[in-house]
């Protein structure tokens, strides 16, 4: 009797709610939109976790963080001994309680999400990281006896700050290299402002500085100094790449040189590497739209989407050619879009833009479409609707309809294998590529994907690269 | 930080060269490759192509002419003063060949990327012919370079104030008159480049050119510096910086070069309320 008492009482707490900036008040800033679990939240969500013997949410994490364990110990109130069960796992909690799909991973398997809502595992796992960023010590972790090896990183995305935290803690010697003046990759390039503060990621490299971890930016692998030069001149022992997949996809539509269609990457680094929302007190500048169309239905289309709403358009729609059940991006991301006044063209597919005397954008011509048969991606393929042809205006096109291979760094090594679209072929247990002492990991091998995806990825060669630097390839 | 180790004004004042400390890129550099160069935490990533790299004492020169706030901002830089980010060496190199008869159109700045590409394709065995034009004789730039770098030059100036009156097309025309020539390399503002390779199409001859688009990573990552090249998109950045001259749009160029001019106009009026002395 007093058990099953204990037992309603448990199943009564809701899923404790994120608090979030107001959507009409956010959709003018920059600034952070959830605003993050106080120590009672996260306590009170920590305890609907029922401790499951054999939990689904660790199998749907790619890399298996023991989330049954780290949300007891939020339970218990230890906080740092909860981010310390985190790091075992996940290098970065900050960023990927941010911004993993909690809801096609864990979440989506909790049992408590089988009668209601989910663990808000997302939540805690954020919460007990900026607790720890905002109280912890700091203190640095134990770094094995130095091995005197040398491992060149080639990019400072997720996969190379993860092979750069496990390696340099193995007692290697550790350099990133990051083509662009600042490090982080997409974390910092890519994703906005509003929904990773950079603050965050600069905080994380920082970190691994102090662990030893030599960065260098504005080194671009495959010009500043060659892959075999690496090995050769600066005697580097082994190589990880993790460069991401940074080529643009276009749609090869009639107009698309016009001023007012950018590609999502060259508009979200304007944005948030260049900072260009505070043009003019920086010097980069942005176009600011009033009536935009951003292409696509990922994250990349979000982010662009809420990016262009703060910074003053008055209509922002998203154009889409699937419907709303393919659409790739976070659940949250959706949600949020909507709440911020974004307006959904789905099933439509622009054929070919339009233009002024001055080069400039006006509008698109769109044809409407419907869904067929599944496609290879086991989605119902679109198909236009002869004779639907309608005009949309817009003054600012965003293209984030996906990324492709960067030959960049691959054109100017042929020994390393690639598959037909570019991307490097990498063994998918340690990363090794077909070049001896070279690994490879991440959205270069994968093609654009997640970042807890790109840090597992980095785990396993780190792993791989220990064992080659101690016993041989 | 990538400190100035050597800085001159030119054309008074309105072009400032700079040689600076970035080893790594000086020992890779080829004639034809730009860098990008940002000046503080708040500044613009600006494209240059260089006009000398020395790999002994690991330095890269760039000649840049002040044509709004970022300009600006890097003439404010002196001796003993840095860069904080060059990223280079970026782009293609130009193909050095020994082809023959080989002419140099050069405006503007344009002369000063000219210079290290004429130098070389002298080097290659090739017969140079070298063109400079400016506005008036106080702006030409690197005329006593140049002559070094080639076996002729032919000097322009569209008021006649010095060397020939009139564009650098006609000093052309008179050499491509007499039959001789191989291929043409022409750098300097869009509409000379339009022009010359508009010529030079009618007498057939092999033209390259070097584009300036607005670019933003320089490594094909934004798409930013797309222009049209024989019908098809090409990154600048990555595919070029030089192309076949005759297959250029440079109408879409030129629109597209146009793309922040308010902005660009409102930040630089900005800057010189700020700092008079510095303005062009
Ligand atoms: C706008 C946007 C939003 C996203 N949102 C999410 C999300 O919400 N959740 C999620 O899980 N995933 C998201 N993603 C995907 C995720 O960011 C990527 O899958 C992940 O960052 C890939 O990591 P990476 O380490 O492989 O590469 P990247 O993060 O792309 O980093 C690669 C780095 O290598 C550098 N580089 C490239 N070439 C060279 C070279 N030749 N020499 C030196 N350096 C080089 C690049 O400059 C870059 O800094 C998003 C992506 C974008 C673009
Ligand atoms: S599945 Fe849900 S309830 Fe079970 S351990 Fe994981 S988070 Fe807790
Ligand atoms: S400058 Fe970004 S792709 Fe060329």
């Amino acid at each position: 009797m007093a058990e099953k008492a204990v037992k309603a009482k448990k199943e009564k707490i809701p899923r404790q709610p994120m608090p979030e900036q107001e959507p009409q008040v956010r959709a003018r800033n920059f600034e952070e939109v959830p605003l993050g679990y106080t120590p009672e939240t996260a306590m009170e969500e920590a305890k609907r976790c029922l401790q499951c013997k054999k939990p689904a949410c660790i199998a749907g994490c790619p890399v298996e963080v023991d989330i049954p364990g780290f949300i007891k110990l939020i339970k218990e109130g230890d906080f740092t001994a909860s981010i310390r069960n985190l790091w075992s796992k996940n290098s970065l909690p900050a960023v990927c309680g941010r911004v993993c799909p909690q809801e096609i991973q864990c979440e989506v398997v909790c049992i408590v999400g089988k009668k209601g809502d989910p663990v808000a595992i997302g939540n805690l796992e954020r919460f007990a990281a900026d607790y720890e960023r905002a109280h912890g010590s700091g203190a640095l972790p134990p770094r094995a006896k130095l091995t005197g090896k040398k491992v060149a990183v080639v990019g400072s995305g997720p996969s190379g700050l993860t092979v750069a935290g496990d390696l340099i803690a193995k007692g290697h010697e550790v350099t990133v290299l990051e083509a662009f003046h600042k490090p982080g990759g997409v974390l910092v390039y890519g994703i906005p402002e509003f929904r990773l503060p950079k603050e965050i990621v600069f905080q994380e490299v920082n970190f691994l500085e102090r662990q030893g971890v030599k960065v260098e930016c504005n080194a671009v692998v495959g010009r500043t100094v060659s892959l075999d030069e690496l090995f050769v001149e600066e005697g580097y022992d082994a190589v990880y790449i993790g460069v991401g997949a940074g080529l643009p996809r276009f749609l090869n539509i009639p107009g698309e040189n016009l001023i007012g269609i950018l590609s999502a990457n060259e508009y979200l680094t304007r944005a948030n590497l260049m900072k260009a929302y505070m043009f003019p007190e920086v010097d980069t500048p942005i176009p600011r739209g009033k009536n935009v169309i951003v292409l696509g239905a990922g994250n990349v289309t979000m982010d662009s989407a809420r990016t262009a709403r703060r910074l003053g358009a008055d209509k922002v729609r998203v154009v889409y050619r699937r419907s709303r059940d393919e659409m790739p991006a976070r659940t949250a991301e959706i949600h949020h879009a909507e709440e911020e006044g974004i307006e959904f063209f789905l099933l439509t597919n622009p054929t070919k833009y339009l233009g002024n005397e001055q080069g400039r954008l006006t509008g698109m011509v769109c044809l409407k479409m419907e869904l067929g048969e599944p496609d290879d991606s086991g989605r119902r393929r679109p198909v236009p609707i002869q004779g639907s042809e309608f005009e949309l205006e817009c003054d600012l096109c965003i293209v984030a309809v996906g990324s492709g291979a960067n030959p960049l760094l691959t054109q100017s090594t042929p020994d390393m294998q690639l598959n037909n679209w570019g991307y490097i072929e990498a063994d998918p247990e340690t990363g090794k590529t077909t070049k001896k002492g070279v690994w490879a990991g991440g959205d270069i091998v994968t093609g654009a994907a997640t970042v807890i995806l790109a840090m597992g990825a980095g785990r396993k060669a780190a792993d791989s690269i220990h064992q080659y630097l101690t016993w041989g390839w | 930080m990538f400190k100035i180790i050597k800085r001159e004004e030119m054309a008074e004042g309105t072009v400032v060269l700079n040689e600076v400390e970035a080893p790594k890129i000086a020992r890779k550099a080829k004639p034809g490759q730009f860098v990008i160069l940002k000046a503080n935490e708040e500044g613009e990533r600006i494209p240059l192509t260089m006009a000398e790299t020395d790999p002994e004492n690991g330095t890269i020169t760039i000649v840049y002419m002040i044509v709004g706030k970022s300009t600006a901002l890097f003439k404010t830089l002196q001796v003993g003063d840095s860069y904080q980010d060059v990223i280079g060496p970026l782009g293609k190199p130009t193909e050095i060949e020994k082809i023959g008869n080989v002419v140099c159109v050069g405006g503007g700045t344009g002369i000063a990327v000219m210079h290290p590409i004429t130098r070389a394709l002298k080097e290659g065995g090739n017969h140079i012919t070298a063109i400079v034009g400016s506005r008036t004789k106080d702006l030409l730039i690197l005329e006593e370079k140049m002559k070094q770098a080639s076996h002729e030059l032919l000097i322009c100036t569209d008021d006649g104030s010095y060397g020939r009156e009139g564009f650098v097309t006609e000093a052309l025309k008179d050499v491509l008159d007499k039959g001789d020539t191989q291929m043409v390399v022409a750098i300097g503002p869009v509409p000379m480049m339009k022009f010359v390779s508009k010529m030079t199409a009618e007498y057939g001859v092999k033209t390259i050119v070097s584009l300036n688009p607005i670019m933003v990573d320089g490594t094909g990552m934004c798409g930013g510096c797309r222009v049209t090249v024989n019908g098809q998109t090409k990154f600048a950045c990555v595919d070029g910086p030089e192309f076949d001259g005759h297959k250029v749009d440079y109408d879409e160029l030129m629109l597209r070069l146009q793309a922040y001019c308010e902005d660009e106009k409102r930040c630089y009026d900005d800057f010189c309320l700020l700092k008079p002395e510095y303005a062009r």
